[in-house]
C-alpha cells in the first residue's frame, strides 16, 4: 500500500466533445433550435416546406409525357385513379420547341442558336477580360453585324455594307484629320457614312447580291416568337441603349443648361411612365408619328420603344458609374491637357463602364423580364404563346404546366445572370482594395 | 460604340418591310405574301399548331384570298392582333386585311374608316351558365357575376341588355377566352357571355359539356366578317368576291373534290364564269382567270371550311343555323357571278 | 486649370463659335435646341399628315360622351351612362388604391424578409433566400397571372356555400366569406347616418364624402391630440423627477372614448355578407382581381425591398451592434432601436424607386381584369372610341404625374430623415 498515488501521472486522452455540440446534432442545435422562437420558426417552416413540396411532387409526378391532348391526359389520370389531379406534361413535349423558337423555320434553328452562342463568346472579352484571349475583341466588334444577319437572314452583303459604312467613316476621318483638324474630320466622317448608308449601300448591296448571291434564307421578324423573341428584344434593346444611355448620362452631367434639361426631361419622362404604355405607343401610335408610308413591323416598333425605355435606365446606371469615380480621375485627365472627349474616351468612360457592368446586367435582367409585357399587345412571346396554345382545341384548359415551364425558363436565365453579376461585383470590389 | 449600327441596320430592315401605298393588290402581288390579321388564338377560328401552321375558319378566309391573288394558300403571313391593336394594324397598313371575328358596326365602318366586305359568320351574343344554377332565361340573372371578354362590342351589349331589363350584374372583364373559360369553370363567375359561336366552341372543350347550358337569348346581332381599309376599292373587291366565291361555291356544289373536273367546263354557265372557263371575271378583278378555283382549292368551299374547322364533326360542333345557304333557310346569299 | 494670363483680345470671328471654348458651349446648345425643335416639328407634322389621311381629327370631345360600359370596382359612384372621363377617374382611383395597398404590404413584407434573411436560423435564412431569388427572377406579369389562377382554382365558389351540407363555410365566426370571386368582409354601417357631402356638383370629378367618416376622423384626431399632450406632460415630469407617471390607461381612454361616443351616437353596427341569389351580398367585397394584383405586386416588390433592407443592415458597421449589446440590449431591441433606424437612411432611396416600380407595374392589371387606368382609359375607352392618340397620351401624362408625385413626396421624406452631415 505504498505506491498509492493521488496525482495522475499521465494525461487522460482528450474526450470527444459532447454529442450535442458537434456533428449533425450540434449543427442543428446551433442553426435550427437555438432558442424557443427559432425552434418554433424551424418547425413551422419545415412543415411548410414539407406540405408545399409534397403537394407539388404529387401533382408533378404524372406519367403523361406522351399524351397528345388534354383529354388523353385526363384518361391517363383516371386510369391511374387520381382524377383531376396531376400534371399534363404532354403539352410541354408537344410545344416546347415552339415556346423556345416561336414560328422560326425549323430547318434554320441553328441560326438563333449560333447567334446566341456567339453572343456569349463576343461578350466574353468584356465580361471575363482576364480569362480569354484579347483577340476575341474583334469578334465583339463584328458581332453587331453578325447577329442581325444570322437572325433575320438575307444576303450577307447587307451586313457587310452596313459595316462598310463604319470603315468608310474611319478612312474619311483619317484623311480629313490631317488636312482640316479633328472636328471637321468627325463631321465629314459622319456625313460620308450617312451618305453611304442612305444612298449608296442599297444599290451596291443589290449589285453584289446579283453577282454573288451569298446568304441565308430571310426570316420575317414576325416569325420570331417564344423565348427567342424575348431574348432578341432584350439583347438588341440593351445593346442599342448602351450608346444612347452614355450620351444621355453625359448630357445629364454636363453644364450646358439646354442639353442637360433635354436629357433630364427625356430620362424622367421614360422612367415615369409604365413600359406598357410605351408598348401601346409602339403598337398603336408609332406608325402615326412616322412619315406617311413608312411601315415598321410590330417587332421593330417594340424594339425601338424598348430601346428608348432601356436607354433611360441605362443612363441612370452609367451616371451612377460616373459619380462613383473619384474626382481625382477627372482632375488627372484635365491636368494631362486632354480635352473633354479625349478624357471621356481614355480615362473616364472605361472606368465608369467597368463599374457600371453589374448595374447594366441588372438593367438587362429587368428588361428581359419585362419583355413578357409584349404579350399584352399581341406578340407571341412565351406568355402570348401560352394563350395561343390554349386556343388549340387539344390543349384548351391547360394552365399550370405552361406557366410553370415558362417561369422555369425565365428563372434559369435570370438567375444565372444575376449570379454572374454578383460574382462580378465581388471581383470589382476586391480590385479596389 | 460600333453597336449603334444595330439601330441603323434595323431601321433599314424595317423600312424594307414595305410601305402601304394606294394599291394594296399590287403591293400584295409585289410582296408575294398576304399579310392577314387574325386573333392571337381562338378555338376553331384561328390558332397555330405545334409547327406554327395556322388553322381555323378565319384563317381559311385568309388562305383563300392568298390563293386567289397569289395562287398559293401558304403565301400568308399571319399577324396576331388583339382587340386593341387590330384596327391600328389595318389602318397603318401593317396588315392587308383583317379576318378576326370583327363585328360589322356603323361606327367601325363609318367613323373608323374601314370597309367590311361581307359576313363570313353570323353570330350573336349569348350566355352560358352551369346547369345546376337552374336558370332558363337571361332575365333571371339578376345579381349574377358575368365574365366578359374585353376589347369587343360584348361589354356594351351586355350593359345595354341589363339596363334595358333593369337588373343588376357584376362584370368581370377578361382579356382572353382561355382565362374566361378558367374562371367560369372554377365558378368565379356564374355566367360567361361572348359570341354564341365562341360559347359553343368553349363548351365543347369542357370536361363535362353536359353540365353547362347556353341560354336561348341572343342579345345582339354580330355579323362577323373580313374588313379592309376604306378607299382601296380594287382590293376590297378582291376580298369581297373571294368570300362570295367560297359561299357561291357551296351553293353551286363546287367542292375541293370535284373542282378539277368542273373546271374543265360544265353546262352551268355560272360555274363556268366563276372557274374562268367562260368570261373574264378574273381579269376584271385584276387576277388570274382561275382565281376562284384557287380560292376554293385552298381549303374547300364555305361549307367545307365550316365543317372542317367548326362544324358538327369537330369538337366544337357548331350547327349551321343562320350560316346555312339561303336555299336552306340561312342568311348566306352570294350575289350572282355575272 | 485657369491660365495665368488672359488670352489676347481678339475680334470675334465666326470660327470661334466652334473652336473657342467660351462660345462652343453656346453653339452646342443652340444646335441641340434647333435639332430638338426640328425633331418635334417633324413628329407633329407627320402625325398631322397621318391623321388627316386617316380622316381623324385629334379631339378630346369623346371624353364627355357616355362610356356605355360597366366597371365592377368603383370607389365612387359610376354607371354606364357616365362619361368616358368619369370612367377614367374611376380607373385612376383604382390604380392609386392598389398602388398604395401594394406599397404598404410590400414594405412590411420586405422588411420582415430582409431581416429574416440575416437570421441565424439556417432553415429560415435559406427559405428567405429561395423566396427572394424565385420572386426576383420570374417576370411580374407571370406572378400576377399565377396569383389569379391560384385564387380562382383553390378557393371555393359561392355555390359551394349553398345547401344543407355545404362544402365551404364562412370564416371568423361566420362573418367573412372567402370565395374565388373575392373576399367579403363585414362593413361598418351607421343607422343614424349624417349623410354625405357632394363635391364638384355634376361634373365628371364629383364625389361624395361621408360625414360619418369625417365625424370619426375628427374624434380620432381630437383623441390623438390629447394623447400627445399627455405624453409631453409625462416626458416633462420624467425629465424633472426621473419617474415616469403611468399614462397608458389615460392615453387609451382619450383615444378610445371619443371614437366610441361617435360610434354610439351614429348607431354603428356591422353589415355582414350573406349569400343571396348568385352572390354574397352586403359587406365589403374585395375582388379577386384586386387581391391577385395586390398579392403579386407586394410579393414581387417585397423580394426587391428585402434585398435593399439586407444591404442597408449590412451597411451598418458591426460596432453599432456590439455597442448596443454592450449596453445590455437584447437582439430584438438592437435591431429595432439601433440597426433599423440607421439602416433606414440607406434603404429609403432605393425604396423610392421600388415604390415607383410597383406603381408602374400596377398597369399590368389588365392581365387579371382589374379596371385600373390602363383598363378603362387605355383599354375599353380606347377600343370603343378608336382614339388611340388621345387616350394613350393622356394616360401617359397621368402616370407621369403620379410618378412625379411619389418622387416629390418620398424625396421630401428622405431629406427629412437624412443624417445631417457636418
Amino acid at each position: 500500500m505504498s505506491d498509492i498515488s493521488f496525482v495522475r501521472t499521465e494525461m487522460l486522452p482528450q474526450q470527444e466533445p459532447p454529442a450535442s455540440s458537434v456533428g449533425v446534432i450540434g449543427w442543428m442545435r446551433e442553426n435550427l433550435f437555438s432558442g424557443w422562437l427559432n425552434s418554433v420558426l424551424t418547425v413551422i417552416s419545415g412543415l411548410f416546406i414539407f406540405s408545399v413540396v409534397g403537394s407539388l411532387l404529387g401533382w408533378a409526378w404524372s406519367p403523361t409525357w406522351s399524351a397528345t391532348s388534354l383529354n388523353e391526359c385526363r384518361e391517363i389520370a383516371t386510369g391511374l385513379g387520381h382524377e383531376g389531379h396531376g400534371a399534363c406534361w404532354g403539352v410541354i413535349r408537344d410545344r416546347w420547341v415552339q415556346l423556345l423558337f416561336g414560328f422560326y423555320p425549323p430547318e434554320s434553328y441553328w441560326r438563333p442558336i449560333l447567334a446566341f452562342i456567339l453572343l456569349a463568346v463576343a461578350l466574353a472579352p468584356v465580361l471575363f477580360s482576364d480569362k480569354v484571349p484579347g483577340k476575341l475583341i474583334y469578334l465583339t466588334a463584328a458581332y453587331p453585324f453578325i447577329m442581325p444577319f444570322l437572325l433575320w437572314g438575307g444576303t450577307i452583303w447587307g451586313a457587310l455594307s452596313a459595316a462598310a459604312g463604319f470603315v468608310i467613316g474611319y478612312f474619311v476621318y483619317k484623311a480629313v484629320e490631317k488636312a482640316a483638324g479633328s472636328l471637321a474630320a468627325v463631321i465629314s466622317a459622319v456625313v460620308a457614312a450617312v451618305i453611304w448608308w442612305l444612298f449608296l449601300a442599297a444599290p451596291v448591296t443589290g449589285g453584289l447580291t446579283a453577282i454573288l448571291p451569298i446568304g441565308v434564307e430571310p426570316v420575317d421578324s414576325r416569325n420570331f416568337g417564344g423565348m427567342m423573341l424575348s431574348i432578341t428584344i432584350g439583347v438588341v434593346a440593351i445593346a442599342c441603349s448602351l450608346p444612347i444611355g452614355i450620351v444621355l448620362a453625359l448630357g445629364r452631367q454636363s453644364d450646358l443648361l439646354i442639353v442637360k434639361s433635354l436629357c433630364v426631361g427625356f430620362i424622367e419622362f421614360i422612367r415615369g411612365v409604365p413600359l406598357i404604355t410605351l408598348l401601346f405607343v409602339a403598337s398603336t401610335l408609332l406608325n402615326i408619328f412616322m412619315p406617311p408610308g413608312t411601315n415598321f413591323d410590330i417587332i421593330m416598333r417594340v424594339i425601338i420603344m424598348a430601346t428608348l425605355f432601356a436607354s433611360a435606365y441605362m443612363a441612370e446606371v452609367i451616371r451612377g458609374g460616373l459619380a462613383a469615380l473619384p474626382k481625382g480621375q477627372y482632375e488627372g485627365a484635365d491636368s494631362l491637357g486632354l480635352n473633354y472627349w479625349q478624357s471621356q474616351r481614355l480615362i473616364i468612360m472605361p472606368q465608369a463602364l467597368k463599374i457600371s457592368i453589374p448595374g447594366i446586367v441588372s438593367t438587362f435582367i429587368g428588361l428581359f423580364k419585362d419583355t413578357t409585357l409584349v404579350s399584352v399587345i399581341g406578340l407571341l412571346d412565351p406568355l402570348g404563346l401560352s394563350n395561343a396554345i390554349r386556343a388549340d382545341s387539344d390543349w384548351n384548359g391547360i394552365v399550370w404546366e405552361l406557366y410553370g415551364f415558362i417561369a422555369l425558363m425565365f428563372f434559369v436565365f435570370c438567375f444565372s445572370m444575376s449570379r454572374y453579376s454578383m460574382y462580378l461585383e465581388r471581383k470589382l470590389r476586391t480590385d479596389h482594395h | 460604340m460600333k453597336k449603334s449600327v444595330f439601330l441603323g441596320a434595323l431601321t433599314v430592315a424595317g423600312l424594307a418591310a414595305g410601305a402601304a401605298a394606294a394599291g394594296t393588290l399590287d403591293d400584295v402581288k409585289a410582296r408575294g405574301k398576304l399579310n392577314c390579321g387574325v386573333t392571337t388564338g381562338l378555338v376553331g377560328f384561328a390558332a397555330p399548331d405545334a409547327n406554327g401552321h395556322w388553322d381555323g375558319f378565319d384563317v381559311g378566309v385568309c388562305r383563300a384570298v392568298a390563293a386567289a391573288v397569289l395562287g398559293d394558300p401558304e403565301a400568308v403571313e399571319f399577324v396576331p392582333t388583339t382587340g386593341k391593336t387590330r384596327f391600328t394594324a389595318l389602318a397603318s397598313g401593317e396588315v392587308d386585311m383583317l379576318a378576326r371575328n370583327t363585328t360589322w358596326t356603323f361606327s367601325r365602318d363609318v367613323d373608323l374608316k374601314f370597309e367590311f366586305v361581307g359576313v363570313n359568320y353570323y353570330d350573336g351574343q349569348g350566355f352560358m351558365v352551369p346547369k345546376e344554377l337552374g336558370v332558363s332565361s337571361a332575365k333571371e340573372l339578376d345579381g349574377a357575376t358575368v365574365c366578359i371578354q374585353t376589347g369587343t362590342t360584348t361589354e356594351l351589349n351586355l350593359a345595354d341588355f341589363f339596363r334595358a331589363n333593369n337588373i343588376s350584374y357584376e362584370p368581370v372583364p377578361i382579356e382572353t377566352n382561355a382565362e374566361a373559360q378558367q374562371q367560369f369553370l372554377a365558378g368565379a363567375c356564374d355566367v360567361y357571355t361572348t359570341d354564341a359561336s365562341g360559347l359553343a366552341a368553349t363548351r365543347a372543350t369542357f370536361e363535362n359539356p353536359g353540365n353547362y347550358v347556353v341560354l336561348p337569348e341572343i342579345i345582339s346581332k354580330e355579323p362577323l366578317g373580313p374588313l379592309v381599309r376604306h378607299g382601296d376599292n380594287e382590293w376590297g373587291d378582291v376580298v369581297r368576291w373571294t368570300l362570295n366565291a367560297l359561299i357561291a361555291g357551296e351553293e353551286l356544289g363546287i367542292t375541293s373534290a370535284n373542282i378539277e373536273e368542273l373546271s374543265k367546263g360544265t353546262n352551268n354557265p355560272e360555274i363556268n364564269r366563276m372557274l374562268g372557263t367562260e368570261g373574264t371575271l378574273g381579269e376584271m378583278l385584276g387576277l388570274d382567270k382561275d382565281w376562284a378555283k384557287n380560292a376554293i382549292v385552298a381549303g374547300g368551299n364555305y361549307g367545307e371550311l365550316f365543317e372542317k374547322n367548326i362544324g358538327e364533326s369537330t369538337p366544337i360542333g357548331l350547327a349551321r343555323g343562320l350560316n346555312a345557304q339561303w336555299t336552306e333557310g340561312g342568311l348566306l346569299y352570294a350575289p350572282p357571278f355575272r | 486649370m485657369t491660365t495665368l494670363t488672359d488670352p489676347p483680345k481678339e475680334s470675334f470671328r465666326l470660327s470661334m463659335l466652334i473652336y473657342d471654348t467660351r462660345y462652343r458651349s453656346m453653339t452646342i446648345q443652340v444646335v441641340a435646341m434647333i435639332g430638338f425643335m426640328i425633331l418635334i416639328g417633324w413628329l407633329i407634322s407627320n402625325t398631322a399628315q397621318n391623321l388627316q389621311d386617316l380622316g381623324k381629327e385629334p379631339s378630346f370631345r369623346f371624353l364627355s360622351e357616355p362610356a356605355g360600359y360597366d366597371i365592377n370596382q368603383r370607389l365612387i359612384d359610376y354607371d354606364n351612362q357616365n362619361t368616358h372621363l368619369r370612367a377614367a377617374v374611376i380607373g385612376l382611383l383604382n390604380t392609386l388604391l392598389v398602388a398604395v395597398m401594394g406599397c404598404v404590404t410590400a414594405t412590411i413584407l420586405g422588411v420582415i424578409i430582409g431581416v429574416l434573411r440575416l437570421s441565424k436560423n439556417w432553415l429560415i435564412a435559406k427559405l428567405m433566400t429561395i423566396y427572394v431569388e424565385t420572386f426576383r427572377n420570374v417576370p411580374v406579369l407571370l406572378w400576377i397571372v399565377f396569383a389569379m389562377a391560384v385564387l380562382i382554382e383553390t378557393l371555393p365558389a359561392p355555390r359551394d356555400f349553398r345547401g344543407d351540407n355545404p362544402e365551404a363555410t364562412m370564416k371568423v365566426l361566420d362573418t367573412v366569406a372567402v370565395t374565388n370571386r373575392g373576399v367579403y368582409v363585414p362593413e361598418p354601417l351607421f343607422s343614424n347616418s349624417l349623410g354625405d357631402v357632394h363635391l364638384f356638383g355634376a361634373s365628371s370629378f364629383r364625389f361624395d364624402i361621408s360625414l360619418d367618416l369625417i365625424a370619426f376622423l375628427v374624434a380620432l384626431g381630437l383623441g390623438l391630440f390629447v394623447r400627445h399632450k399627455i405624453k409631453t406632460r409625462a416626458n416633462r415630469i420624467q425629465e424633472a423627477t426621473g419617474v415616469r407617471p403611468t399614462t397608458w390607461y389615460l392615453s387609451l381612454a382619450v383615444v378610445a372614448l371619443p371614437v366610441l361616443a361617435v360610434f354610439v351616437a351614429l348607431g354603428f353596427h356591422l353589415g355582414y355578407p350573406e349569400l343571396k341569389g348568385f352572390n354574397f351580398r352586403g359587406g365589403i367585397h374585395m375582388r379577386n382581381s384586386l387581391i391577385a394584383l395586390w398579392l403579386a405586386l407586394s410579393l414581387y416588390t417585397a423580394a426587391f425591398i428585402a434585398e435593399n433592407v439586407r444591404a442597408g443592415i449590412l451597411a451598418i458597421s458591426k460596432g453599432q451592434t456590439e455597442a448596443a449589446a454592450a449596453l445590455g440590449l437584447r437582439p430584438k431591441r438592437i435591431m429595432s432601436l439601433v440597426i433599423l433606424p440607421q439602416a433606414l437612411r440607406v434603404i429609403i432611396p432605393p425604396l423610392i424607386s421600388q415604390y415607383l416600380n410597383l406603381t408602374k407595374n400596377s398597369s399590368l392589371a389588365i392581365a387579371v381584369g382589374y379596371m385600373d387606368l390602363t383598363g378603362t382609359l387605355m383599354g375599353i375607352t380606347l377600343n370603343q372610341t378608336g382614339r388611340e392618340l388621345e387616350t394613350v397620351l393622356l394616360g401617359m401624362l397621368i402616370y407621369l404625374a403620379i410618378s412625379l408625385g411619389i418622387s416629390v413626396v418620398m424625396n421630401w421624406y428622405n431629406n427629412r430623415v437624412k443624417l445631417v452631415e457636418r
